[in-house]
């Protein structure tokens, strides 16, 4: 080439990556979007912390008689499952895109509270020093349930140190979700109307409903372990007049919402991608906005369908299942609403698609099979097999993970201002499908067949299945990783994107250029136009701002 | 910015405290009471959780609960529920100081709700010290008039200590929290315009006052019917 192009334009303009390299900058940056990359990338360690104790589970359970001792593989499900949920999928979707793309979807500058934002960086950071410090020190044996009276008079682990991980991080959950409702009520931009709103901003309102309502129960559950691991008075513990089961009420009045929270933020995702790469409006906007809302407010009336075989009252039972089968209305809404968007529609088969086609049928599968566990006798049948095992993985990782990597590529030109190999990326959303798939699938049929969960040993009849489990959860890995190196290296090197690579709706891709300057937006946008204006209605002209 | 400065941005018209992501100073205070009241939502669950656990077991044992109640100061008890109520009062005051923008009365009032929350804490310590000098700390120590009551009583002096404590916790840092607004009037940060951390903290106090309410006659009346 002869001629010197000039350099891309992105590459002059001052945004939010480029105006200050300091590591000052990025410690005391109060900018939303920069904590959100600190999320990022905290987060993306968690997970891979989280992955390594699978790893260890799946290699013991290639044979029956197992590589570790029963002490040994308790550790390892219960330290994946405490990192999982409350350091990886918890704030996985809210603390990164939502953090990132809340402000810039209604308009605003930043969110309502950007100190608190920062705060809540730290605290998670410090509840994660305490959970590795448990690791460390060896690990917990109760489970990620930390049920008693084992939690609070037999085990021998540090079970102190990791229920103040999960109390301290829950108020980072806490104010992530405080700022998000004041930003979505307060900040948004003139002409944001709530019936404008992208239904990404609908399912986090309705998520930090939860995370704000619900946390703090598991906050004071964990404070009263605490309390009574230390004076062992009795209040969880039968021998002494408490009631175990108790706790467990408590403990799953926050941890059955709390899959809401780790599941409604993919759903926002997929209400993104799926009328971008469909060309057309969302089907039924009204109803996919509200049933964010009413699986929120169901959410919080099902947790007694973990109870079914501790002693519950059968007439309790029978209500708490029949409002578990509630739950699937408003999630089914979704399901047909996102197909029914696609009916019809030019689709395009581009990474993000894809993996919200993945998060469609594999959510459909987990949440499905949720309705066997809500049926009494079936739950009775399954209770704390493989099953439910199965059931969970399919909606938190063939869901949540899937939404999380879909959303993450399909906002990577916006975060970035760079491409990212479509080659390669489809090709790992395949490898994620094929691994996933493998993995989890057997876990179903060995769950029916009866194997229970949270044993290091089997009986010998469950290994061919066992052995697909553990070869499917290595390509898993293999998927999980790809996109590590590609999307590291475009971010380095990656052709410059434009503005709006997928010319998207939605004011984080018309308004603000990629990646956006401090303050998101160059002028301050107003709304003249429904949401998911695909096919270019008529923009009423009329003032919005009287 | 120095305080020189704010008098004159102030002068010239403009909002010191005016943050660079709000477009004016209403949206500013509407979010941050917002943010408050959703705070103090949390703040109920919180509490919710062990009043929840406290009702399931006084319908358990509503006979050990209620004998456990003839062995709290009730005489403390209504003297610092008192305090509290009347620390409301001189809050709301204070509040209405800044509203009218006196500071002198701001500042007073300010003290002396503190005073009252150290008095509530003072005499909280005092109680807290007959309940070890009584035995009636739960653990391996514990020891109950009743025997047949030992276990339920000791699970209700568990959850005594974890409400009053957890209480007691929310008043230190309200405690904090009024200092630093002392402080902070004291170097004229507050104005007729501006006031929003007081009004911030009055909620606050008033929400740890009304939790005090609720556990007052849960655990000190319930056996003198």
């Amino acid at each position: 080439m002869s001629t010197t192009l000039p350099l891309p334009l992105t590459e002059q303009k001052k945004n939010y990556l480029n105006e200050d390299y300091s590591w000052k900058s990025w410690l005391f940056t109060t900018d939303h979007k920069r904590i959100a990359l600190l999320y990022l990338f905290s987060i993306t360690a968690f997970f891979f912390v989280g992955g390594a104790f699978a790893v260890g589970m799946r290699l013991n359970l290639m044979t029956p008689e197992g590589l570790f001792d029963h002490e040994t593989y308790n550790k390892l499900f219960t330290m994946h499952g405490i990192i999982m949920v409350f350091f990886f999928l918890v704030p996985s979707i809210p603390a990164t895109l939502g953090n990132f793309l809340i402000p810039m979807m209604i308009g605003a500058r930043d969110l309502a509270f950007p100190r608190i934002n920062l705060l809540s960086w730290y605290i998670y950071i410090v509840g994660g020093i305490f959970v590795l410090t448990a690791v460390v020190r060896g690990g917990v044996d109760t489970g990620w349930t930390f049920y008693a009276p084992f939690s609070t008079t037999y085990s021998n682990t540090h079970v102190i140190v990791a229920a103040l991980a999960i109390f301290i991080s829950g108020f980072s959950s806490i104010l992530t979700g405080l700022n998000f409702i004041v930003t979505i009520h307060k900040m948004r931009a003139p002409g944001m109307t709530w019936s404008r709103l992208p239904l990404f901003v609908w399912s986090h309102y309705a998520t930090s409903i939860i995370q704000v309502l619900g946390t703090p129960v598991i906050a004071i559950t964990l404070v009263l372990l605490g309390m009574e691991r230390i004076f062992q008075a009795g209040l969880f513990d039968p021998a002494l007049g408490g009631d175990p089961v108790l706790f467990q009420h408590l403990f799953w009045f926050y941890s059955h919402p709390a899959v809401y929270i780790m599941i409604l933020p993919g759903m926002g995702v997929i209400s993104e991608i799926v009328p971008c790469f469909s060309r057309k409006g969302v089907f039924g906007y009204t109803f996919v906005a509200l049933s964010s809302i009413a699986i929120a407010v169901l959410g919080f009336l099902v947790w007694g369908h973990h109870l079914f075989v501790a002693g519950q009252s059968m007439y309790a039972s029978m209500v708490f299942s029949l409002i578990s089968f509630m739950v699937a209305v408003p999630s089914a809404i979704k399901v047909f609403n996102w197909t029914a968007t696609m009916y019809k529609g030019s689709v395009s088969f581009d990474t993000p698609m894809l993996y919200a086609f993945g998060f469609i049928g594999l959510f459909t599968i987990g949440g499905l099979t949720g309705l066997f566990l809500a049926t009494m006798a079936i739950d009775v049948h399954v209770t704390d097999t493989y099953f439910v095992i199965a059931h969970f993985h399919y909606v938190m990782v063939g869901g949540m993970v899937m939404a999380y990597l879909g959303g993450v590529h399909f906002w990577f030109p916006k975060i970035t201002g760079r491409l990212y190999p479509e080659g390669w990326a489809k090709f790992a959303t395949l490898v994620v499908f094929v691994g996933f798939n493998l993995t989890f699938f057997p876990q179903f049929i060995l769950g029916y067949q009866g194997m229970p969960r949270r044993y290091a040993h089997y009986a010998p009849e469950f290994q061919v299945l066992n052995v697909m489990s553990t070869a499917g959860a290595s390509i898993l890995a293999v998927g999980y990783l790809l996109p590590i190196i590609y999307l590291t290296w475009a971010w380095k090197n990656g052709p410059i994107s434009p503005k709006n690579p997928w010319k998207a709706k939605g004011l984080e891709w018309e308004q603000a250029p990629s990646p956006p300057p401090k303050f998101n937006f160059e002028h301050q946008p107003i709304v003249n136009e429904p949401p998911y204006n695909y096919s270019g209605e008529e923009t009423e002209t009329t003032d919005v701002r009287s | 910015m120095s305080e020189a400065e704010m008098v004159h941005a102030r002068e010239r018209g403009h909002e010191p405290e005016l943050k660079h992501h709000f477009d004016d100073p209403d949206q500013q205070l509407d979010s941050s009471t917002l943010g408050m009241w959703v705070f103090l939502l949390t703040e109920v669950m919180f509490f919710g959780g062990m009043f929840a656990g406290y009702t399931i077991y006084r319908n358990t044992y509503p006979d050990a609960f209620a004998s456990t109640s003839r062995f709290m100061n009730l005489a403390i008890g209504s003297i610092n529920t008192a305090v509290l109520i009347f620390s409301s009062f001189t809050m709301v005051l204070a509040v209405r100081s800044a509203q009218l923008g006196r500071k002198k009365a701001l500042i007073g009032f300010l003290v002396i709700t503190l005073f009252l929350g150290l008095v509530f804490l003072g005499l909280k310590g005092v109680e807290y010290h007959e309940k070890w000098v009584d035995h009636h700390i739960p653990g391996p120590g514990f020891r109950y008039e009743e025997p047949q009551y030992f276990h339920q009583a000791q699970i209700l002096f568990f959850l005594y200590f974890a409400m009053t404590g957890l209480h007691a916790l929310h008043m230190v840092v309200g405690v904090g929290l009024l200092v630093t607004l002392i402080a902070m009037a004291a170097r004229n940060r507050f104005s007729a315009h501006w006031f929003t951390p007081i009004e911030m903290v009055g909620l606050y106090w008033h929400f740890v006052d009304i939790v005090w309410i609720f556990l007052f006659p849960l655990l000190y009346l319930i056996g003198r019917t």
